[in-house]
């Protein structure tokens, strides 16, 4: 088995050999990243910087602008809780304290077994049947506190 | 013969539960079906809504859960039997009956996957016209129908692709908007996920209509199931010769790809959107120069949002009269409203302009779902102004909203009831713009953080006199100085807050 070293590399090597010749190609290139390994490695920014003819600066400019790419390894499990208006309207706001106490972390935090890691996100497009959230990518409707805990399951207690 | 019955596929359906009542069903029935995913009729509040295909029409039955299927099964659903569950015949249904659907005509009908199913109903008509006609002609036909975007800015379509057509240059392009960030919308993602093929469709026109052989739909990542639909059903319409080298034979090349977002609202704002196209930070560009004259790559290039370019094949298909003939005074045609946050029916209803706030929220919303009288409404997204009960009889176009300091945006619109604090709703419309602000401006990425402190500073009794004043200055120097709607707007909500309900900022204890 490779080294997760050359297994990040290989993964930086094929997006760009994959992307690299797209007009504009950077955020393709990322998201290649990170659909692959989880998230976007820093070791990795020289390397794309290097593969797409960008500076470093330019790489790493784009990577902190946008909230979904993540630069350290998320938890076994993705929970994304919105907290945009029309899920508050339906009690969002009690999902939100109800999901830190729970897992015990803060937003965009991971849980210190490496299980859950927990992130707010702005709309989610499921705004008729809220509170709403994904998990693992899948995606829940009506989310009481309850089905909170049922849907993340025992990785989810503090 | 296999019976046909469709189960939507639709990503509020499947959060209800829609796989697994399809997985359930093929195990029940078997051979006796014919399983269609859909996308959703938009009556939300019904989904899972199982279709079946009968002599009389669709019949529905919803909300459906998996457990329910052998019931339904019992209850002869498949010649559209009796059962608690059962809506009748769904385009009789009042919420669908009442709505005036254009734009929306196919979606929760056809398979989006299908070519086939596509055209069977009635699309490609449009890009069949407009292949017969001049690029003038189209961009003419646009203009005469009134359309204006769609995405919340209401610029008229027409006059956005003259421009472009103008331009003299060898590479033009037309993007798409999806970054549908705003709460309470979900029109771009119904559509694209339940009828991608009449988006695909629209920009294929706009492709003609201008001169551009390329085409990006800019698909926010939160909408997964979206971008999924969207890439199939390109390849569906690559695959069946509407896109690539030669449009239908035409000799007219159009190419289409999907970019995917990356997590910031900013990116719906149409420079923003560009810079990341390009794969940079979507930070704004200053205007002049507009992107129809120097737009994505520095070619001319149309932005439109999803409903706007998705409702060009019906002008086409139908006519420019036909399409204004809908709506009242300078907004014409139909919009396609969003309802969500506290209602008791969730969903989307398209209708002519023109009907009022109190319609949409009784008449189709059923009233709140928690039971409690409905306090305010927000109206066209976190940059919105919040109405109060007292104007829920405004008429729902752009110039009445306008009027009364309020707007249309994306015409999604939260309802809350009457436990909604709106010094927190206020404080979060800073809280949201301070988040999400792309900090280019400092009015913007300055002020929002202020906002916040300034409304927990009046909320906890700190000089709450020159609070308010400090409030209302800095509402107004984000609007005056910020480059766009971002800061620019985010005001909106605050001010609104402040005018409809000041004893809700009322200073108080600890919070």
């Amino acid at each position: 088995m490779p080294s997760f070293e050359a297994r990040e590399r290989a993964v930086v090597e094929s997006a760009i050999q994959r992307h690299g010749h797209e007009p504009g190609p950077l955020i393709v290139v990322l998201h290649a990243v990170q659909d692959a390994l989880g998230y976007i490695p820093p070791a990795a920014i020289p390397e794309i910087a290097n593969g797409l003819n960008l500076s470093r600066a330019e790489v790493h400019g784009v990577v902190s602008f946008y909230h979904y790419f993540r630069t350290e390894p998320h938890g076994r499990r993705v929970v994304q809780v919105c907290r945009a208006e029309a899920c508050q309207a339906r009690g969002g706001a009690a999902l939100e304290a109800h999901a830190q106490r729970r897992l015990g972390v803060g937003f965009d935090e991971t849980t210190a077994d490496g299980a859950v890691t927990l992130e707010a996100v702005y709309c989610l497009g499921n705004c008729a049947t809220g509170p709403a959230m994904r998990v693992d990518g899948r995606l829940h409707s009506h989310v009481t506190p309850e089905r909170f805990d049922a849907l993340t399951g025992p990785e989810g207690r503090a | 013969m296999a019976t046909r019955i469709y189960v939507p596929k639709d990503a509020t359906a499947r959060s209800l539960g829609a796989d697994e009542v399809a997985v359930a069903l093929a195990h029940h029935l078997g051979a006796a079906v014919e399983i269609v995913r859909t996308g959703t009729r938009g009556m939300l509040w019904l989904e899972p809504l199982v279709e079946v295909d009968t002599p009389a029409g669709r019949v529905g039955y919803g909300p459906v859960g998996a457990a329910d299927v052998p019931g339904l099964a019992a209850a002869g659903f498949l010649k559209g039997g009796a059962h608690p569950l059962a809506i009748g015949l769904v385009a009789e249904h009042p919420f669908l009956k009442n709505q005036q659907r254009l734009t929306f005509a196919r979606v929760g009908i056809v398979d989006p996957a299908s070519v086939a199913d596509f055209v069977a109903h009635g699309g490609y008509q449009g890009l069949e016209r407009a292949l017969a006609m001049k690029p003038a002609e189209i961009v003419q036909a646009v203009t005469d129908s009134g359309l204006r975007g769609r995405g919340g800015a209401a610029f008229p379509t027409g006059i956005k692709w003259k421009t472009v057509l103008d331009q003299a240059a060898p590479q033009k392009y037309v993007t798409c908007n999806a970054d549908e960030g705003d709460s309470g919308t979900f029109a771009d993602r119904m559509l694209m996920e339940g009828d991608p093929l009449t988006l695909i469709e629209g920009m294929t026109i706009a492709g003609l209509a201008v001169g551009a052989t390329q085409g990006y739909i800019y698909c926010r990542v939160e909408y997964p199931e979206a971008i999924e639909a969207l890439n199939t059903a390109i390849a569906a319409a690559r695959a069946a010769g509407y896109l690539g080298a030669s449009v239908r034979g035409s000799g007219r090349r159009f190419e289409l790809a999907v970019r995917v977002g990356a997590g910031a609202y900013i990116c719906g704002e149409e420079t923003s959107m560009l810079e990341s196209l390009e794969g940079r930070r979507g930070e704004v560009r200053v205007r002049p120069p507009l992107p129809a004259i120097k737009g994505l790559f520095g070619a001319p290039t149309i932005v439109n949002n999803v409903i706007s370019l998705a409702t060009v094949p019906v002008i086409l298909a139908k006519g420019a009269e036909h399409y204004k003939h809908y709506g009242v005074g300078r907004s014409l045609g139909t919009i396609p409203l969003q309802l969500a946050g506290n209602l008791k029916r969730g969903g989307l209803v398209e209708r002519a302009f023109g009907l009022s706030l109190r319609e949409v929220l009784e008449d189709y919303g059923g009233g709140s779902a928690s039971g409690r009288p409905l306090k305010a409404v927000q109206i066209g997204g976190p940059l919105g102004a919040y109405v109060p009960a007292a104007q829920f009889d405004t008429p729902l176009d752009y110039e009445s909203l306008a009027a009364i300091g309020a707007l249309l945006g994306h015409g999604g619109i939260v309802a809350f009831d009457d436990t909604v604090d709106m010094a927190k709703m206020a404080r979060y419309a800073f809280e949201f713009c301070a988040i999400e602000s792309c900090g280019k401006c400092t009015p913007c990425r300055i002020g929002s953080s202020r906002g916040v402190n300034v409304i927990d500073d009046l909320l906890a009794g700190r000089e709450p006199e020159r609070q308010r004043e400090l409030l209302a200055a800095l509402c107004e120097t984000m609007i005056q100085g910020s480059l766009c709607g971002l800061g620019g707007m985010a005001p909106f909500p605050v001010q609104s807050a402040l005018k409809h309900f000041p004893e809700d900022f009322a200073p108080r204890g600890r919070h």
